[in-house]
């Protein structure tokens, strides 16, 4: 091994170390949030009105909603977790201690990505242990259930970071989670099958890319879904490769971070 | 004894247009200790800032120890060390954290980190605050936080930008002595300051920038030689209401028991005195009206604005 890879490879370890520490050390702000979040969703939704509502892809609708409330918690805290910490980092300029480091722009990337899988996949395992005190689970692909959650997370700690990359205040981060974020994860088939809507919004719909990433994460829980799952899969692979060389020029151009 | 730093024909223009370096050369041998002076805006942050990184150059060359900042940034990287001069560290994380998150960074191992953090923080005297948020420092101690993050990977050139700014006498000078004890030890020392008597102090040798331009590049001693004039000022023993006339010495009263005199040093002070004497005026102290280098560096700042308006 080089020495130039084992010195990344330290750094890596370092970035994420630094993410995760950030993340368990403010846990009221991070952790405890989103369980709450999903306890009334599952009281409320899948327990009060689900009840009335009824079957929903052949299963009760709490279970029906417990995979897209796990995907929704993972796109939220791993988008965010990734957009708060290096905005945070830029605005208090301590991006600068790794920019002026010989460590390499993908380990970054890297590092910071990892930092907000981690944290979407705590949030998922939180969520997903709460939903057992209100359904039963049973994971029907394991391999596909956990490549779209990881495929997912860190598709979306690469959006977090191309918005803290561009944003130049903290209102710059809320933009995209409350106004696009927000909208297509719930627009994304969370809370129903987009076969209860008229076929044009069916088509509509299929447009929304979480839509693919819920329907593939129940597929791989429940065994059913809306959409097709190897073009959904391919589709995240895909756009995993596309943001991530975005990302990697974004931080060799400097842009946001040198004059 | 060979390079530290070689800077070639370097220009920075910003996206606003503003040209904040207009081709400069500088050299910085291996072991000085070199003092890169100007005044605000003259280039000398843009100029650290491009040997960090974090500023683009538009056109030029800089070699940091024969690593070339095009060619082998990573490598110039490893033996820079840089103490900015805005705090830039997370203001959350605790103090032993940052400096051996700092070295994480540069591939040094967790365990040489710690040892390294802990021998750098003992000897800025931060050890007892390792374990507070880096907020809860004083200005003093945050400065020196920056200057052992600056050190925990070892850098054969340390950049320093204002690192005594707003710090007490008492502290400028313990860190002084630090500084130059570094530079003892071998590590090549380039100082930004606005403390004249700090550079003069320190540095071996110094660069002068203004406008973009370095104006002067020479050893302190040379600079010093150039001044021919040192003005004196003399606290008198009785009161003078009149100033004195002495023959080849300039004199004017600033207050009835202060007399300014300008002296050439090709006169010295002797026959000043004789003068004195020789008129009944009794001197009980005398002391330099500014510092030395202060002198020249206004006398070359206002020589090169006078140049930049025409």
């Amino acid at each position: 091994m080089s020495e130039e890879l084992k010195s990344n490879l330290v750094a890596l370890e370092t970035i994420v170390k630094r993410e995760v520490r950030r993340f368990t050390r403010i846990w009221p702000q991070t952790l405890l949030p989103p369980a709450i979040t999903m306890v009334l969703y599952f009281v409320i939704f899948g327990n009060l009105i689900g009840q009335r509502i009824g079957e929903m892809g052949g299963f009760t609708y709490m279970e029906y909603i417990v995979p897209g409330l796990i995907m929704m918690s993972v796109i939220t805290n791993s988008y965010s977790n990734v957009v708060s910490s290096f905005f945070g980092s830029k605005f208090q300029r301590n991006i600068e201690e790794l920019l002026v480091s010989p460590v390499s722009p993908h380990t970054i990337l890297i590092g910071y990505v990892a930092g907000g899988v981690l944290r979407g996949l705590a949030v998922g395992f939180i969520v997903t242990v709460l939903s057992f005190f209100f359904t039963h689970l049973q994971v029907h692909h394991l391999g596909v259930t956990i490549l779209v959650v990881l495929l997912t997370a860190t598709i979306f700690a690469m959006g977090g970071f191309i918005n803290a990359v561009f944003a130049r205040n903290f209102d710059d981060i809320s933009i995209v989670p409350t106004f696009v974020l927000t909208p297509l994860t719930y627009l994304g088939g969370v809370f129903y099958s987009i076969h209860l809507l008229p076929p044009f919004w069916q088509t509509v719909s299929l447009a929304n890319p979480i839509l693919h990433m819920v329907n593939s994460f129940r597929y791989g829980i429940l065994g059913v879904s809306d959409i097709h799952i190897g073009v959904a899969i391919s589709f995240m692979l895909v756009a995993t490769v596309v943001l991530y060389v975005v990302c990697v020029r974004l931080l060799v151009s400097g842009r946001g971070m040198r004059q | 004894m060979s390079s530290a730093l070689t800077i070639r024909e370097l220009t920075k223009t910003y996206g606003n247009g503003f040209q904040a370096l207009k081709g400069i050369d500088l050299d910085v041998k291996e072991g000085d200790f070199f003092a890169l002076l100007g005044p605000n805006g003259a280039g000398k942050s843009t100029t650290i800032g491009i040997l960090s990184t974090l500023v683009n150059k538009s056109s030029g060359t800089v070699n940091v120890f024969g690593n070339d900042l095009d060619r082998d940034p990573a490598g110039l990287k490893r033996c820079l060390g840089v103490v900015p001069q805005e705090f830039n560290f997370n203001q959350f994380e605790k103090v032993f954290d940052i400096v051996v998150t700092q070295a994480g960074y540069y591939g040094i191992s967790r365990r040489v980190a710690a040892e390294r953090a802990e021998r750098y923080l003992n000897q800025l005297g931060l050890w007892d605050k390792r374990d507070a948020a880096s907020r809860e420092l004083s200005g003093g101690m945050k400065r020196r936080l920056m200057i052992a993050r600056a050190l925990v990977h070892e850098p054969r050139l340390l950049i320093l930008d204002e690192p005594t700014a707003g710090v007490d006498i008492e502290l400028r000078r313990s860190m002084w002595s630090f500084l130059s004890e570094l530079n003892k030890q071998g590590i090549t020392i380039i100082l930004t300051t606005h403390y004249l008597e700090e550079a003069e102090q320190l540095c071996r040798n110094i660069g002068i920038i203004d406008h973009g331009t370095i104006v002067e590049n020479t050893s302190m001693k040379s600079l010093l030689k150039q001044l021919h004039v040192e003005t004196f000022l003399l606290d008198l023993k009785e009161s003078l209401l009149v100033p004195p006339q002495l023959e080849g010495y300039p004199a004017q009263l600033v207050d009835h028991h202060t007399l300014e005199v300008l002296v050439d040093k090709s006169l010295g002070i002797t026959d000043l005195f004789a003068q004195l004497a020789s008129q009944g005026i009794e001197v009980s102290s005398l002391r330099n009206k500014s510092n030395r280098l202060e002198e020249l560096f206004v006398s070359l700042v206002e020589k090169n604005l006078s140049k930049v308006a025409v």
